[in-house]
């Protein structure tokens, strides 16, 4: 019979060495939303669960006017879209913390978690990358900052090193009259995979004219997707239907998704387009309230 | 719509006797038997969806620290015959054999091919990862039209098809042909001024009960054997158990638990008798739980499908021919309810011309049962939508041509006498005079959403079957009501609602229970829509056969001829004595005196029930995404003896049936590999997919009923996927003609339209 190792450690520098110690087998654990079903599936070979709710750092939640949103990596969803200066200065945030899983799922699952488990089809990732989000990673070798669209590799993969953990999200504090938005496409109404998922940003300036958009897809490529050709196109543009439409097919473009059981290829770059289209829309009237 | 009531209990809506247990968590269900030493089993199962076994090498798994026996297809005994299965007809026992434990060939993907039990359930399955199997991979076939090629690999070497009771020369895949002829097509087609034919196909669906298949059984050293599981009937477990393992069937004793659903697949069985030779290999008791990928690769599912189905009608909507072609897949054993499915295709309708040509087709899938209605759903998709386009094609409103064209008393049915008084016209009717049908839709949604109405019909026959029970009086005046009937719908209610009607007594004095098969006689399964009918009819001759030994006994007491006692509800009256039935009880008590009967008894069902649906949906034309916004199902349920069990019948075959409708199936890739065997992708709806359901019930008593029962069970099911089909045509304009209507599917026929 297979016997699994737990351990809980109390400072980042405990779960570093733990980490160092049990090599690629070890894997942190957040909400365990994912990881308990994947080894308990033989998914993931994980011979050591480092459990990260212990730890100061991974449970932070905070907001600085200045500096801006630091969430911490193990936090709870329902933690994030309770939070009410996360509600009146990121609801994009809320829009992708509130629809993973259901409600029971919520009280565990963490956005950290997501990131980590580094699905093509996380709800969170494209808004991590639309608020320009980057993630503080601990090793043994020191610590680092990376942009969250540089985060994931490939499906179920990232940058972190063995011995690396994800600390916690920082998000900039958001400019004025801006806004942004998660959509996605799921067959039913709760408790789905994303088939497509959109997040975007726009941010304005006093006249109306859209001074920067960042624009990141889910389910249509190996990772979640970062297409900066879609804000270039945005950037400069008075916001119109017409505008969003067009960025839609720009989206649409660039993406080669595939089919499987969740989709067909044709269907995700269809509604890549009528997505991207819609989150900028709501991400609009966001940055205009 | 209810009518006036002459009962006192019937109509009313009491408290269910499992109610409490159920909510609190205290019911015992298939999981939960827990026996001292007990052991724990798990099945390996077979990767490939057609292949030859070669060998079986279990030698590693026995060495494992706590792994007590490993068994395989050589350790089952070589068994035939049949056995009742139920609406079905009867289980072939090889077939079920080689179902459970493969013998010789691996006929579907997850097709039990060895098992092991072990001290815990976790050291059984990294056990399982030490058989060895070799396997010969076999070219696989799992569409159905592709199976009744010439040349398309045999999955049974054995099995030659049966036209009519002529066989074939040589094997095929077809293991049936069945035709049902009335008239003459090719006259009515002729006479017809608007002809619609279309070709349909559906994916394998799967009934998705909650709860898994989960047994425990103990073969003792005396040869006892005993088995504890959730099923719809306790005495098919025992024939099937007691079959497969070619052991008495008065040494198998079948205790069945609560049940967390079934709609039909847990009639078969599948790890019991696995469990009991484990059990017998083990010396211990064996628990047994399958998971969720387990119960979708290796039960239940209902067949996937080909139809065609062409349909005639004159100027006036008369429907003048009606023809049929189904081909439904079995699975990895023959029998896919293809009778059924040709029964139930025209049944609402009154056909003088029709023929029906149906197929019964093996393929790689795992083997069908029956689920909710069997066959029904997908051939009512198919002539109700072409009804539809004649309607439309015809400027005629879609009930309209339906209650024209509705079967009433004495018309046609394929493979059973004409019908007998049914309420299929008055299901139309009160559809039509519907505060849904009547209140007008408006058609355009938020953000450019376009909304659309539909309707359609369906029929599902019932079943009879024979029923037992046995009722105590006790000293109290309270009865145990003993059933063998297991409660899948809220039947120990209605049950006991009806003995206490026919007896004189209260509700609340009847305590039903269902109990293990050695302690009531033989009971057919809980199916076909039989239960409240059979057992009812069963605890009503039960009542009267208690109310006559309650006349003999009190004759000898009060010293009076028998038949000078009169019954009057709960009150025993003669020559100036008058006692009830409470009174009577402390009295038979004093004179050591006991009102013990039991029954057997078969009903006799005629006709079956109707039901006729309407709904309203939101489509996003963008995205292909179907939303329901209102749901009206109006069902003649002959008399509701518990409204709201009807209502909740109702209400539970549409939830499943916008499930088929809009998002269910299995999916395979280019390998005839299943993708989505988890509920994470096999995506039945959620509690927000599912619009409040108005329900309607229409109440045409069934003659043959003493209190005109109809069951109410599968019929639900059978309308949805055309009401939805209907009126996602009236809200974009294109027709479906497969199912799912899944957000892709939709989005394809709006782009080729």
């Amino acid at each position: 019979m297979r016997a699994i190792q737990y351990a809980a450690p109390r400072s980042l520098s405990d779960a570093v060495a733990i980490l160092q110690e049990r090599g690629s087998k070890a894997r942190i654990l957040a909400g365990g939303t994912d990881l308990i079903v994947q080894v308990g599936e033989n998914v993931r070979d994980v011979d050591t669960l480092v459990d990260g709710k212990r730890i100061p750092e991974l449970m932070k939640l905070s907001f600085d006017p200045v500096t801006g949103l630091t969430l911490g990596a193990a936090v709870p969803c329902y933690r994030v879209y309770e939070h009410p200066e996360i509600q009146s200065h990121y609801s994009g945030l809320v829009d992708s913390a509130s629809i993973i899983g259901g409600t029971g799922i919520q009280g565990r699952a963490s956005v950290g978690g997501n990131l980590c488990n580094s699905g093509p089809a996380g709800d969170t990732i494209p808004t991590l990358i639309a608020y320009s989000a980057t993630a503080r990673i601990v090793g043994a070798n020191g610590e680092r900052t990376v942009p969250v669209e540089d985060f994931c590799t490939a499906p179920g993969r990232n940058i972190l090193q063995p011995d690396e953990l994800l600390v916690s999200i920082h998000f900039p504090v958001p400019p004025a009259h801006f806004g942004a938005a998660y959509l996605r496409f799921i067959p039913r109404n709760e408790m789905d995979i994303a088939v497509v998922g959109v997040g975007a940003s726009l941010a304005l300036d006093d006249a109306g004219t859209i001074v920067s958009a960042r624009v990141a897809l889910a389910a249509v490529a190996p990772k979640p997707l970062y297409v900066p050709e879609v804000g270039y196109f945005l950037e400069g543009a008075i916001p119109s239907t017409e505008v969003f439409a067009e960025a839609g097919d720009i989206a649409r473009s660039l993406v080669t998704p595939i089919s499987d059981m969740r989709g067909t290829a044709a269907h995700r770059k269809h509604l890549t387009g009528v997505l991207v289209r819609r989150t900028l829309q709501r991400a609009f009237e966001r940055a205009r309230a | 719509m209810t009518t006036e009531t002459k009962y006192r209990v019937i109509g009313t809506r009491p408290l269910r006797p499992d109610g409490v247990d159920k909510v609190t968590g205290r019911a015992i269900y298939g999981a939960d038997v827990v026996l001292p030493r007990m052991a724990h089993g798990k099945v390996l199962r077979s990767p490939h969806p057609h292949a030859r076994i070669i060998s079986i090498d279990t030698s590693a798994a026995e060495k494992v620290k706590g792994v007590l026996a490993v068994i395989s297809g050589r350790d089952m005994p070589d068994v035939t015959g049949s056995v009742a299965g139920g609406e079905g007809g009867d289980i072939n026992m090889r077939y079920a054999s080689n179902n459970v434990m493969a013998h010789g060939k691996a006929l579907y993907e997850g097709h039990a091919v060895a098992a092991v039990v072990a001290t815990s359930p976790h050291i059984a399955s990294e056990a399982l990862k030490l058989i060895t199997v070799e396997y010969e991979v076999l070219p696989p076939v799992i569409d159905v039209r592709k199976a009744m090629e010439a040349n398309a690999p045999i999955l049974l070497d054995d099995l030659r098809t049966d036209s009519g009771g002529v066989k074939s020369e040589s094997a095929s895949n077809i293991a049936a042909h069945l035709v049902a002829e009335e008239g003459d097509v090719e006259k009515g087609f002729a006479a017809a001024a608007v002809v619609v034919e279309h070709e349909f196909t559906f994916q394998t669906v799967h009934q998705g009960y909650i709860e898994p298949h989960a047994c425990t059984a103990e073969w003792r050293s005396d040869g006892q054997i005993t088995v504890w599981c959730s099923t719809q009937g306790s005495f098919a477990v025992r024939q099937q158990v007691a079959a497969i393992l070619k052991h008495p069937i008065s040494q198998v004793k079948v205790v069945p638990t609560e049940i967390g659903g079934g709609f039909g697949g847990k009639i078969p069985v599948y790890l019991e008798p696995v469990a009991a030779m484990l059990s017998h290999k083990a010396q211990r008791p064996v628990r047994m739980v399958m998971d969720r990928t387990e119960v979708l690769m290796a039960t239940g599912p209902t067949p996937g499908a080909y139809i065609k189905v062409k349909m005639g009608a004159d100027a006036d909507g008369k429907i003048t021919a009606a023809q049929g072609y189904l081909a439904y897949e079995a699975g990895a054993y023959p029998d896919s309810f293809i009778g059924a499915g040709m029964l139930c295709l025209f049944a609402p309708y009154k056909l003088t011309n029709v023929k029906i040509d149906g197929f019964d087709v093996v393929v790689n899938k795992p083997s069908s049962t029956a689920y909710r209605a069997p066959g029904a759903p997908i051939a009512a998709f198919a002539c109700e939508t072409v009804l539809d386009e004649i309607a439309e094609k015809l400027g005629m409103d879609s009930l309209a041509i339906r209650e024209l064209n509705s079967a009433v008393e004495g018309d046609w049915r394929a493979f059973a006498p004409p019908f007998t008084r049914i309420g299929a016209l008055e299901c139309v009717q009160a559809a039509i005079a519907s505060d849904h049908w009547n209140t007008p839709l408006v058609k355009e949604g938020a953000d450019g959403k376009k909304r659309g109405r539909g309707a359609a019909r369906g029929y599902w026959g019932n079943w009879d079957g024979v029923s037992s029970a046995i009722g105590r009086l006790n000293p109290d005046g309270t009865v145990s009501l003993l059933e063998g009937s297991t409660d899948i719908g809220g039947s120990r209610a209605s049950i006991a609602m009806m003995f206490a009607e026919a007896f004189g007594v209260e509700y609340a004095q009847v305590h039903p229970s269902v109990v293990d098969t050695d302690t009531v006689d033989y009971n057919d399964v809980t199916g076909g829509s039989r239960t409240t009918f059979g057992t009812g009819y069963a605890v009503y001759k039960l009542a009267k056969k208690m109310q006559g030994e309650i006349v003999e006994k009190l004759a000898e007491i009060w010293e009076v001829a028998a038949d000078a006692i009169t019954i009057d509800g709960s009150c025993y009256s003669s020559n100036g004595h008058s006692a009830t039935i409470t009174q009577l009880a402390k009295l038979f008590e004093e004179h050591g005196v006991h009102i013990n009967a039991s029954i057997t008894a078969k009903g006799n069902n005629t006709s079956g029930a109707f039901a006729t649906h309407i709904v309203d949906v939101e489509v996003d034309a963008e995205t292909g995404k179907v939303e329901i916004l209102r749901y009206t199902a109006v069902q003649d349920a002959g008399t509701a003896i518990h409204p709201s069990y009807v209502e909740g019948q109702m209400q539970g075959g549409v939830a499943q049936g916008i499930g088929w409708a809009l998002n269910e199936g299995y999916f395979y890739d280019a390998n005839c590999k299943l993708k989505n065997a988890t509920l994470l992708d096999y995506r039945m709806p959620t509690a927000l997919d599912i619009p409040p359901i108005e329900t309607i019930i229409v109440e045409v008593p069934q003659p043959t009923h003493p209190y005109g029962v109809r069951g109410v069970g599968e019929v639900p099911i059978v309308p949805p996927t055309a009401a939805i089909a209907n009126a996602i045509y009236d809200a974009v304009g294109v027709r479906l003609h497969a199912l799912p209507m899944s957000p892709s599917n939709v989005w394809e026929a709006l782009e080729s339209k």
